[in-house]
């Protein structure tokens, strides 16, 4: 018999708890993805017919109509090559707003979406396609090849986002596995997800580090470990830094050793592409032993080159020592050292690369753990967490925010709410107030980065409080409340309080952020941390100083008449001083001039405040301020 | 229900972090939104508050210093909003000496010197709040919670320069 089930409108069903259906954990990854499944606490990568693990992050649509994905589609790539998308990830939640950022980089059309989203499209075959389109093919891909291995339905995942991803570009990943017929039960930090790997397997405790190098991203984490419980201490990384870089470094030399050969200089956009491809074989070859050499054929001209070790860690320094720099920060930001660290688990392919181990290991001053295969790493975690989701476990995960979410106030100025490394979910109010007599709106600008000043940082939604009733400047108690729910996806909302009337607006903050920006703005507040903390000092002594003249004023316009001609005069000098220091760049002056102004108007507030009491007083009867007394 | 009572524990200045660790890891055990996976909506959401409330409270007891400042609150003093103007002439003169002295240290080991003996001068401080709290001295401890909260932002600050003079020398 079956039984009919009605839900209330707008409710969704319980998912059937196990039955039939299985849970797996997704390394949806820029270059490669790999699909992995835990059984009793045992996790394991699914692998193709060939035994293959890695699936290329390659969707094609070829001419014949059909989408391929993987070795297939990558295959493709040199007949068709405008039906093939690769690297589809660095799109991911990128709005027109950051078309500009990926121009040039990409071998594709990108176009700006419209509608709601924003989010680019791209011209494959003669079609506009959004990236979540194309991510959902991979993970639809990644489904049919599990449901393949296990010979079961498998309707929930659990994917792996890097640590650095934005809101918008979460969002996009979880749209996608909806579009793949998939229900997100989390989204899953990678650096996060390889210590899981790491610590059920060896029961470990202490603190972890996690150093994961990309082919396009970096990240560096610092876990804690104990009885069963993850807790993320501190993230930090580039999301435009990873072996990529290695490989154009070699690919820039091998074109210029052809140029000054005589070769020709022609280098266009099939030309970089092949050079490429051999950069990165050259760059595999250089790891395993002293020196490489391969053959580059261009237009039918062929070249020779070889690459020795020393070279190669001479070209990748900057780039390795760059990883090392946002390593010390992460430690500082945890307010731990080097020596705190009990191990060090690398991630990633590029990180098979000897002069990344060997500086990590620097760095920890101890090896680093290899061994577990670091391209499978991430996806056995997030099947780890998989199945902790579904059959219960007693793992905990417990991650943080990995940049600080805030507020633009007074004179560009960014107020914190929600600092970077803050455990989440979470929920932080602040309350503001307005700054003028009658103010009936504010602007509520939310803002993600490390910086002070709003101009350094990332824009991500912008929404107006209307209605606030009349009322004299700070009377106002405006609640802006930051959520940040499980899976890292931000919520803002603001609140009248003092009427009781309460308006609610909720944002999300749209699509339109660009990766490579907000790993700029990151790296730069490590060097701007003392700049910026002038700068901040010097915007609020202005604007200290701009309210005490604006109050100032008006106390003169109503009360002016208390003050004799001297002395009127005296206070107008100071307030010219004042003004003068504004323009100054010294935070002293201005401070000096502020603190002078009010020694001189002390008297004069003296004197308006007896007023103030008198007029309270006057032509009232005694009965009628004891009346008043029990209010 | 103030962060203390969240955690089940006696609100105190004096906190072992691994007690504390231990209340917190027990709670999320409880109340993480992982748990709750596979749960009805309204399930989910009271969870979720639930965790975000116990993070908030752990982030504030976690730090000596916050918590300090939290557990003054509680007993009903004010401090002023950070960011403002000292109002302790002593404290300000102290300031303005040691910003200048950290904008002249040049070398790792000079910011060192400096931050050493502000993280000296924070113990001192922190271990002297028992007492004015039992004393129940609002005054005094207000007076050394701004202290504390420099000493703290200068802390800061030390890092910063001292990550810079590393990067600029490795």
């Amino acid at each position: 018999m079956t039984l009919l089930e009605i839900h209330e409108p707008g409710e969704t069903p319980l998912p059937h708890a196990g039955e039939g259906s299985l849970a797996v954990g997704i390394d949806l990854g820029t270059t490669n993805s790999v699909v992995a499944i835990a059984r009793d606490g045992k996790p394991a990568a699914l692998h193709d017919e060939s035994g293959r693990a890695l699936v290329p992050s390659v969707v094609a649509y070829p001419h014949g109509g059909g989408v391929l994905v993987g070795d297939e589609a990558r295959l493709l790539m040199e007949r068709e090559p405008t039906n093939v998308v690769a690297s589809v990830k660095r799109l991911m939640g990128r709005g027109s707003g950051d078309l500009h950022a990926v121009a040039g980089v990409l071998p594709y059309e990108v176009e700006p979406g419209s509608g709601e989203t924003d989010m680019v499209k791209l011209r494959i075959a003669g079609k506009a396609r959004s990236p979540v389109e194309i991510s959902a093919e991979i993970l639809k891909a990644l489904r049919a090849r599990a449901e393949a291995a296990l010979d079961k339905a498998v309707e929930r995942a659990v994917i792996t986002v890097p640590a650095y991803f934005d809101d918008a570009a979460r969002t996009a990943t979880r749209d996608a596995a909806r579009v793949a017929g998939l229900e997100v039960l989390r989204l899953v930090n990678e650096p996060t997800a390889a210590a899981l790997a790491y610590g059920l397997d060896r029961g470990s405790e202490g603190l972890y580090a996690v150093y994961d190098l990309g082919g396009g991203t970096f990240d560096f984490s610092l876990l804690r470990l104990e009885k069963g419980v993850f807790q993320v201490l501190a993230t930090g990384g580039d999301t435009a830094l990873g072996g990529d870089d290695f490989d154009r470094a070699i690919a820039e030399r091998m074109l210029a050793e052809r140029k000054t050969d005589g070769l020709g200089d022609r280098v266009d956009e099939p030309a970089v592409k092949t050079a490429l491809a051999l950069a990165r074989l050259m760059k595999e070859q250089v790891s395993d032993r002293d020196q490489s050499s391969g053959r580059l054929e261009l237009a039918g001209v062929p070249s020779f080159h070889t690459l020795g070790r020393t070279e190669f860690e001479a070209m990748i320094e900057g780039y390795v020592k760059r990883t090392i720099d946002i390593a010390r920060h992460v430690l500082a930001d945890a307010d731990m050292t080097a020596a705190d660290v009990q191990g060090v688990v690398l991630v990633g392919g590029s990180t098979r690369v000897p002069l990344v181990r060997a500086e990590v290991a620097r760095l920890i001053g101890k090896p680093p753990l290899t061994d577990i295969d670091p391209d499978e790493v991430v996806a056995l975690g997030a099947a780890l967490q998989a199945e902790a989701l579904t059959s219960g476990s007693d793992t905990l995960l417990l991650d943080v925010t990995p940049l600080s979410l805030g507020l633009e106030t007074m004179g560009g100025i960014v107020e914190k709410i929600v600092p970077r490394n803050t455990p989440i979910p979470v929920q932080l109010a602040q309350d503001f107030t307005t700054y003028q007599d009658g103010q009936a709106a504010m602007a509520i600008h939310v803002v993600q980065g490390e910086r002070e000043m709003v101009a350094d940082c990332r824009s991500l939604a912008r929404f107006e409080l209307l209605g606030i009733p009349p009322m004299t400047a700070g009377a106002a108690r405006i609640r802006v409340t930051f959520a940040v729910d499980a899976d890292g996806l931000l919520t803002v909302s603001a609140q009248e309080r003092t009427t009781g009337m309460a308006q609610r607006v909720e944002v999300k903050p749209s699509y339109g952020l660009s990766h490579e920006d907000m790993a700029d703005m990151l790296y730069d507040s490590l060097e701007h941390a003392e700049d910026d903390m002038n700068a901040r000092l010097l915007t609020e002594a202005r604007v200290e100083a701009r309210r005490s003249l604006l109050a100032l004023d008006a106390a003169l316009a109503k009360d002016g008449t208390l003050l004799s001609a001297e002395e009127r005069a005296e206070l107008d000098e100071g307030r010219a001083r004042l003004e003068r220091a504004l323009g100054s760049e010294s935070r002293e002056e201005i401070n000096a001039a502020a603190e002078a102004l009010e020694t001189l108007s002390k008297p004069f507030a003296e004197r308006r405040m007896d007023r103030g009491i008198r007029e309270a007083l006057s032509g009232r009867s005694v009965k009628e301020l004891e009346g008043r007394v029990g209010e | 229900m103030d962060h203390f009572a969240r955690l089940g524990l006696p609100a105190a200045l004096d906190l072992e972090p691994a007690s504390l660790d231990r209340a917190y890891f027990a709670l999320q055990r409880q109340w993480h939104p992982d748990r709750f996976a596979n749960r009805p909506p309204d399930e989910r959401a009271r969870a979720s508050a639930e965790a975000a409330a116990l993070n908030d409270a752990y982030q504030t007891l976690k730090d000596p210093l916050n918590r300090a400042v939290y557990l003054a609150e509680l007993k009903g003093v004010a401090l002023p909003g950070d960011g403002k103007t000292i109002d302790d002439p002593d404290l300000l003169m102290e300031a303005m000496e040691a910003r200048e002295a950290l904008h002249e240290a040049e070398t790792v080991e000079a910011v060192e010197r400096l931050a050493a003996e502000v993280r000296e001068g924070m113990k001192e401080q922190l271990g002297g709040l028992g007492g004015l709290f039992l004393r129940d001295d609002k005054a005094a401890i207000r007076k050394a919670l701004l202290r504390l909260r420099y000493l703290g932002k200068f802390a800061e600050e030390a890092r910063a320069r001292r990550t810079n003079l590393e990067r600029s020398s490795a």
